[in-house]
This record gives C-alpha cells, sequence and structure tokens, in this order.
C-alpha cells in the first residue's frame, strides 16, 4: 500500500452547463474527502488568477488533476492562462524553483471524436498521449511524474448508463490513487522520462521516514 | 474723496452681505432674505448707515443685476428644454400667473384701488420665489417627482413672465403718466417709426446673436485671456441694456433675448460662469437696497395691517394654487404639497414694485408696504411648507389616500427589483435578456407611466412595506435588487427584508464608499457604489489613452477593483474610528502600488519571467 495522498483538482469548462460528461465526471468527484475541486471559470471569471492562492493550494497537495474538455488538441484557454502565471521561474522551475518537486500530474479529459479519430490514420492524425506532450514536459520541467491522461471518448454520443460507467471508473481512479490503492508510479504516462529532481525528492523523502 | 465714498459705501454694503447671508441660509431662510434684513438695518430706519438718496442710486446701478439675471434665465432657457415641458409650462403656468393675478386683482379692487393698480399688484403676487422652492425641492428630493416637476414648470413659467410684465406694464403707465422716455433717442421721431425702429432693435439682437456673436466669441476665446472673455460678456450685455434704453425698451427684455438666442452657443456654459459672480454680487447689493428702501416708520404705524395683508395674500394664494392643482388632476396631497411650495412672493417681485414704482403706477408708501408683505411671506415660506410636510401630508399619509398599490399578478418570478430607474434598469434588462423574470417596484407614478409605454412591467408601491414585498413573491423569490436612489430607503428596504424574508439574498445599490460600509456592516452580500464601476472603466481607458497596453490596463483596472474591495470590507469594520479608516487607506494605497507594479514587471522575480519558460536548465 502506497501513501495517502491529496488530489487537487484543477477544473476548467467555460460552458459547464452544456456538458454532459464533464458535468458527470465532476459530481462523481466533487464531495470525496481529501479531494480539492476548483472550478478555474467559476473562480477566475476575469481571468485575474491569484498566483499567492493557487501556489499556496499546489504545496498543500501531491497529485494534481487537470480536469477539462480537450478543446483543440489541449485545455481551455484558463488552464494554460494558470500555467503561465502560477508556474512562476524560481519557484516552479528554474534556479530555485522546486516547490513542486516529487509531485504528481494527470490531465482527466472529454474528446467529441471518438478513439479511432486520435490515430495516425485517423482524422486527427495523433494519438491524444502525443498531443499532451506540452503537459508531460511541463510536469518534467517541475519536476513532477506525469500520469497516464484518464480519457472519455465521444461525449456527444453516450446512453446515461455509458455516461454513468465512465463517471464511476473516474471516481475509481481519484480514490485509488488518493487512498493508495493505486500506485501512480505504475501509471506514468508512456513515454515519460522521470526527471532526477522528482526521484531525488522521494529519495529524500524516504530517507527521512 | 469720491473713492473714500464710493469704497466706505462698497465696505458697508459688502459686509452686510457677507454677514446677513451665512446667518439666513443657516436659519433655512434663504439668502434672499438675509440680504432684505440686512438692508433693513443698514438702512435709514435703524442704523442709518446709507441715507436714501444715495441707496437710491446705489439702487439704481444695482438694477443691472436684474438685468444680467435675465440674461442668465434667458442663457438657460434652450429651445429644445422649454419645448419638452411646453405644456406644464404654458398650462398649469399660465394658469398659475392668471389665477392668482385674478384673484389677488379682485381682492385690491375691493380694498379700492384703481384696476391698474390692482393688475399691477396682482400680477407680482402672482410670482414666487425660485430660488426659495428651488432649494426647499432639493432639501426635500421632491425635484424628481411630479409634484416637483409641476412646481418647476410653474416657477419657469413666472420667470418667463417677468420679461413680458416689464415689456407691458409701463402701457399701462403710459395711459396714466406723462411721456417719460424724453431721454431716448426715438421720442423725437414720428410716431411711424417708432415701432419700426423697437423691431429694428429687437431683430438686430436676435440676428446678431446668431450670425455675429459665434465667430466673435471664437476670436475672443482665441486669445485665452480669461478676463477678456468676461469683459466681453458684460460688454454684450451692457451694450444690449444702452441699445434698450435708446429705443425705450425694457433692457431685461433685450437681454433675456439675447440669453435665449445664445441658449445653443457652444459658449453657454463659459458666459454663465463668468457672468455668475457679477449677477450674484450685484443682486445681493439690489435686495440689500430694497431692505434699505422699506419705510418702518409707515409700517411701525399699521403693523396690524401688515399681518392681515400677509396672512390675506397667503391664504388666497394656497386656495387658488391648490384648485388648479386638483383641476389638473393631482392628488389631494400633491396639491397640497404644489400650493404650499409656492404660496410665497418671490424675488422678482421686488424688481417689478421698483420698476412700476418708477412708473408712477404704485405710490411709494404701498410700494413699502407691498415689498414688507412679500418679504414678510417669503420669511414664513420655510415654516409654511414645515407646517405642509409635518402636519397635512401626515393627515393624508394616516387617511390612506395616496395611490393604491397596484396587484401585482407576476408570481414566478425569481428576482424582485426595487427601483426601477437608470441602475435598476440596466439590471433588469440584462437579467431578462438572459430569459429571467423579474418583479419591479417603483415609487414614482411618472416613471412607471412611461416605462409601461414602452412595455415594461412595474409595478407601483414602496418596497420598504412588507406586505408589498410579500405580494411580489418575497417568500418564494431567491433574490432581491435593492436600486432606489435614496441611500435612507435602500437601508429601510434592507433593513425590512432581512427582519421579514431571512432567506432572500440581497444585492444593494450603495450611494458612495460610506453607504457601503453601512451596507456591509448590516450584512449585505452585495453592495455596488453607483459610479465606482464607470470610474474604474475610465480610467482603465485613460491609462490605454495614454500609451498603456490595453491589456495590462484591463489587468490594472481588475486588480485595482479586487483589492479596492478588500479594502473597503477592512475599513467596513472599523466604521466610526477614524484614525483606523485613514491606516487602512494608507496602506492599502502602498499595497496597490506595488501590487501593479510588480504585475507589470513580472512578480517576485525582478525581470520579465511570468508567461515565460526560457530560463528552463535545457533551453
Amino acid at each position: 500500500m502506497g501513501d495517502h495522498k491529496k488530489i487537487l483538482v484543477l477544473f476548467a469548462h467555460p460552458r459547464l452547463q452544456a456538458s454532459v460528461v464533464q458535468n458527470a465526471m465532476l459530481k462523481a468527484i466533487r464531495d470525496l474527502d481529501d479531494v480539492t475541486v476548483r472550478d478555474l471559470y467559476a473562480t477566475y471569471p476575469d481571468f485575474l488568477i491569484d498566483v499567492d492562492r493557487e501556489q499556496d493550494l499546489l504545496l498543500g497537495h501531491d497529485l494534481i488533476v487537470f480536469q477539462h474538455p480537450f478543446y483543440w488538441y489541449s485545455s481551455p484557454a484558463i488552464i494554460k492562462e494558470w500555467q503561465d502565471l502560477v508556474l512562476e521561474n524560481g519557484w516552479a522551475y528554474g534556479t530555485g524553483g522546486t516547490a513542486l518537486n516529487g509531485k504528481y500530474l494527470m490531465n482527466a479529459i472529454s474528446t467529441g471524436g471518438n478513439r479511432d479519430a486520435y490515430r495516425e490514420a485517423g482524422r486527427n492524425r495523433f494519438p491524444i498521449e502525443d498531443l499532451l506532450r506540452p503537459f508531460d514536459q511541463t510536469a518534467h520541467l517541475c519536476g513532477m511524474a506525469y500520469l497516464e491522461p484518464f480519457i472519455v471518448y465521444s461525449g456527444r454520443h453516450m446512453d446515461d448508463g455509458q455516461l454513468s460507467g465512465h463517471a464511476e471508473k473516474y471516481r475509481d481512479l481519484i480514490t485509488g490513487l488518493r487512498d493508495g490503492r493505486v500506485n501512480p508510479l505504475k501509471r506514468l504516462a508512456e513515454g515519460h522520462d522521470l526527471s532526477p529532481a522528482f526521484t531525488a525528492a522521494h529519495k529524500g523523502k524516504r530517507h527521512v521516514s | 474723496m469720491y473713492l473714500d465714498q464710493f469704497l466706505l459705501g462698497a465696505f458697508v454694503y459688502l459686509a452686510a452681505a457677507v454677514i446677513a447671508a451665512p446667518i439666513a441660509t443657516r436659519l433655512g431662510l434663504g439668502s434672499v432674505l438675509g440680504y432684505l434684513v440686512a438692508g433693513i438695518v443698514i438702512g435709514p430706519s435703524i442704523a442709518g448707515f446709507i441715507g436714501g438718496s444715495q441707496g437710491e442710486s446705489v439702487m439704481h446701478f444695482a438694477e443691472f443685476g436684474v438685468i444680467v439675471m435675465l440674461f442668465l434665465v434667458g442663457l438657460e432657457l434652450q429651445p429644445s428644454k422649454l419645448w419638452e415641458l411646453r405644456m406644464p409650462i404654458l398650462g398649469l403656468g399660465g394658469l398659475q400667473v392668471a389665477g392668482v393675478a385674478t384673484a389677488i386683482g379682485a381682492a385690491v379692487l375691493w380694498l379700492g384701488a384703481d384696476w391698474k393698480t390692482a393688475l399691477t399688484v396682482g400680477l407680482i403676487l402672482a410670482l414666487s420665489s425660485t430660488a426659495i422652492v428651488l432649494q426647499s425641492m432639493q432639501e426635500r428630493g421632491l425635484m424628481k417627482t411630479s409634484v416637483g416637476k409641476s412646481t418647476f414648470s410653474v416657477l419657469l413659467f413666472q420667470d418667463i413672465s417677468v420679461i413680458p410684465m416689464l415689456a407691458l406694464l409701463p402701457v399701462l403707465a403710459v395711459v396714466t403718466a406723462s411721456d417719460d422716455h424724453s431721454n431716448s433717442l426715438i421720442s423725437n421721431l414720428p410716431a411711424w417709426a417708432q415701432p419700426l425702429v423697437v423691431l429694428g432693435a429687437v431683430a438686430s439682437i436676435i440676428l446678431a446673436g446668431r450670425y455675429l456673436m459665434r465667430p466673435l466669441f471664437r476670436l475672443v476665446a482665441a486669445t485665452k485671456i480669461r478676463e477678456i472673455f468676461v469683459a466681453f460678456a458684460l460688454l454684450i450685455v451692457v451694450g444690449i441694456t444702452l441699445l434698450m434704453q435708446q429705443v425705450g425698451l425694457s433692457a431685461a427684455l433685450g437681454t433675456f433675448l439675447a440669453g435665449v438666442v445664445l441658449a445653443e452657443s457652444e459658449y453657454r456654459h463659459e458666459l454663465e460662469m463668468d457672468l455668475d459672480p457679477f449677477k450674484g454680487l450685484l443682486l445681493a447689493v439690489f435686495f440689500i437696497s430694497v431692505g434699505a428702501g422699506i419705510d418702518f416708520g409707515l409700517i411701525g404705524e399699521k403693523p396690524m395691517m401688515l399681518a392681515a395683508l400677509v396672512v390675506g395674500f397667503i391664504l388666497v394664494k394656497l386656495a387658488v394654487q391648490f384648485a388648479l392643482a386638483k383641476l389638473y388632476g393631482m392628488a389631494s396631497e400633491d396639491a397640497s404639497r404644489f400650493a404650499f411650495l409656492l404660496a410665497q412672493g418671490g424675488e422678482f417681485a421686488f424688481v417689478l414694485i421698483t420698476f412700476v414704482t418708477g412708473l408712477g403706477l404704485l405710490g411709494v408708501d404701498d410700494a413699502a408696504l407691498l415689498v414688507a408683505v412679500v418679504a414678510v411671506s417669503m420669511a414664513f415660506a420655510p415654516l409654511l411648507m414645515l407646517f405642509d410636510e409635518k402636519i397635512i401630508q401626515a393627515r393624508f399619509a394616516s387617511a390612506g389616500e395616496q395611490r393604491e398599490a397596484d396587484v401585482i399578478d407576476e408570481t414566478d418570478a425569481q428576482v424582485i427589483i426595487a427601483g426601477y430607474g437608470r441602475f435598476g434598469m440596466t439590471v433588469g434588462r440584462l437579467l431578462q435578456a438572459n430569459g429571467f423574470k423579474s418583479v419591479v417596484l417603483d415609487h414614482d407614478t411618472e416613471q412607471i407611466d412611461v416605462l409601461r409605454k414602452f412595455g415594461y412591467k412595474l409595478f407601483y408601491g414602496d418596497a420598504s412595506r412588507v406586505d408589498l414585498l410579500e405580494a411580489a413573491g418575497a417568500r418564494d423569490a431567491k433574490l432581491l435588487v435593492v436600486a432606489v436612489d435614496d441611500r435612507e430607503k435602500v437601508n429601510e428596504i434592507v433593513n425590512v427584508a432581512q427582519k421579514n424574508f431571512p432567506h432572500l439574498r440581497i444585492f444593494a445599490r450603495a450611494f458612495d464608499r460610506v453607504h457601503a460600509y453601512e451596507l456591509i456592516n448590516a450584512r449585505v452580500e452585495q453592495q455596488y457604489r453607483e459610479v465606482f464601476d464607470a470610474s474604474v472603466q475610465m480610467a482603465e481607458d485613460a491609462l490605454v489613452a495614454l500609451g498603456r497596453h490595453p491589456y495590462e490596463a484591463h489587468r490594472a483596472a481588475l486588480l485595482f477593483k479586487a483589492h479596492d474591495k478588500d479594502l473597503l470590507i477592512q475599513a467596513a469594520a472599523v466604521t466610526g474610528d477614524r484614525e483606523a479608516m485613514v491606516d487602512i487607506a494608507r496602506k492599502g494605497r502602498a499595497e496597490i502600488n506595488n501590487v501593479l507594479d510588480s504585475d507589470r514587471s513580472g512578480r517576485k522575480i525582478s525581470s520579465e519571467t511570468a508567461w515565460q519558460a526560457e530560463d528552463r536548465p535545457d533551453a
């Protein structure tokens, strides 16, 4: 059994009311203990992100989840703005930037297209894992481990049964990671290269405990 | 030696004005009365600082103040504004002057005067005191109500009617008195030519006002020397006065005309600003001389007669005005307010009394008595208004004769909006555009009638009444928007709603920062300072205009707003403790400077590293 983890879900959907899948996913994890859900569009309708507050929250959690629909092969704009502002040089990376070393990062996304669209021969030409590389590298630069994304494909063509199935699975994964039932290191994203800073941080921890 | 005398006289007048006006305003009597009393005190009847003949010559000089005033009245009367109010001005205003003049004229006839004197006195006493009434209405917040608008229209008509009175009263006099135009140029002309010259003079004023003044003003303004502009403005007024005197017309009429012609020009405000001090000062001197001219020997002999005349005058005015208001369909309490507001003589009466005495239409003794009647009625005006407010209005309120609150049939709305002026209406429109219906309550009948024509659904009623809020669906509604424009009323509504409908969320309009503190301390969920957002927006645009990048300026504005809200809440917690509030304000100012600086130059790390990851080890 691994450690108990605190999870921070940074949720971004600019039109939440129109989203079936994201709504269901959100409901499935909203009331869990030790899972902090932060609706970025609701918190910062003006995009005026409170950097100090966000950095404090990051320090208080072990696993960070970006939960969002997959827009233009990436996240909705506010997550990018959040990264631009919160992941400061000297804090998250660069000289003295060690605040996030040893933490985990994961995307939990929903797509309009089906799984087949995200293949070399498909409409979108690249597998999702490739399109998420910027997140992978962001984690790497910040000394974090980047986990295999949680993906719900073809959100628009789904019956209630399928929907609740996905929501259930998502909740399961989150609680599993929280309680140590799921070992994050066994769920590293394909092709992710653990950064030395991450490994060092964990060695340090082990020595302490 | 002449200079000495002149300066001494000026000193007495100025000292009297400076001492009397503040005392009178303090007592709520208005500065006009203060000047009159000051005049009485320094006049021959009491202190004797200024003698009779000297007083008279000063008065002639001061009459120029009246001329300047009429020029300014003309400037105020933009034709478009007049057109907007034409119905109440002509209708109610015309009837008020005609009605009161007739009633008082009849009374004066009955007292034994001839018809000319009766008509003159009637017309003079029909006027009310614009200065006193406007000030009282502002103090009582009546300006925007329908009574206030009616009263204002009547005052406007009265002010305008002074012009024809000045023009026509000499006609009455001509019938009795001998020709007093001996000094005018045209009295030597043949009879057929005189009207032509008069018409020509008026036409030349209008034409010059239209076509000549503007380029002249532009030239003068281009010099950028302020006193030249002032001199030019005075030159116009003095020039017209002289021209009018030469052709035997009323100078007041001429300047008034010039004022109206210039009312639509772009130099209106500058003219007003430049001439206003002259007007004020000269009028003060004028009123002081009127006061000095009152013969107290005469009045002291028959105080009972003066009292009877004042009471009779006020009663006649009240009766006629009340009847008129009812005729115009006002509710009784509004009619009463209207009648009481206008139940006094006005400052123009002094002008006209002086004028007609000069024409020989009124004996010197009668004139003194009339001045006393008007002055006393003005002194009692504030007391009478107080009487109406405290006793009569209170009785109407308990009798329940007010317009009944509407029956509210809109019950499925989640929002109640109290007050649907420029604030509440914007809230309501945005909600409606998003498909949310609201129940709208307002207590301005006119506003409601107008908006109903536009298809809005509003209900008449006072939102601080529990039963009305309940009828509006306060039990099931989610949100109460308090957007009335009276801070006391806002507090009252908030209080009633919190007490009776604790589940209701309340968003309230705050008049200013201090009012916002009050609302925060009353635990109102959201307060909106009514001009705050617009001013922040303006500052943001100003930053952009000064060269700041629009997005940076926008962020600065947002940061400023967020920061200001924090300060507001901190300061609200220590309201009353002045030092603590000053301290918070000072710290806050330093903080916001830091916040904005670092937002621009990047946080913590001094270089421009925000938004970029260039410094990464593998880059």
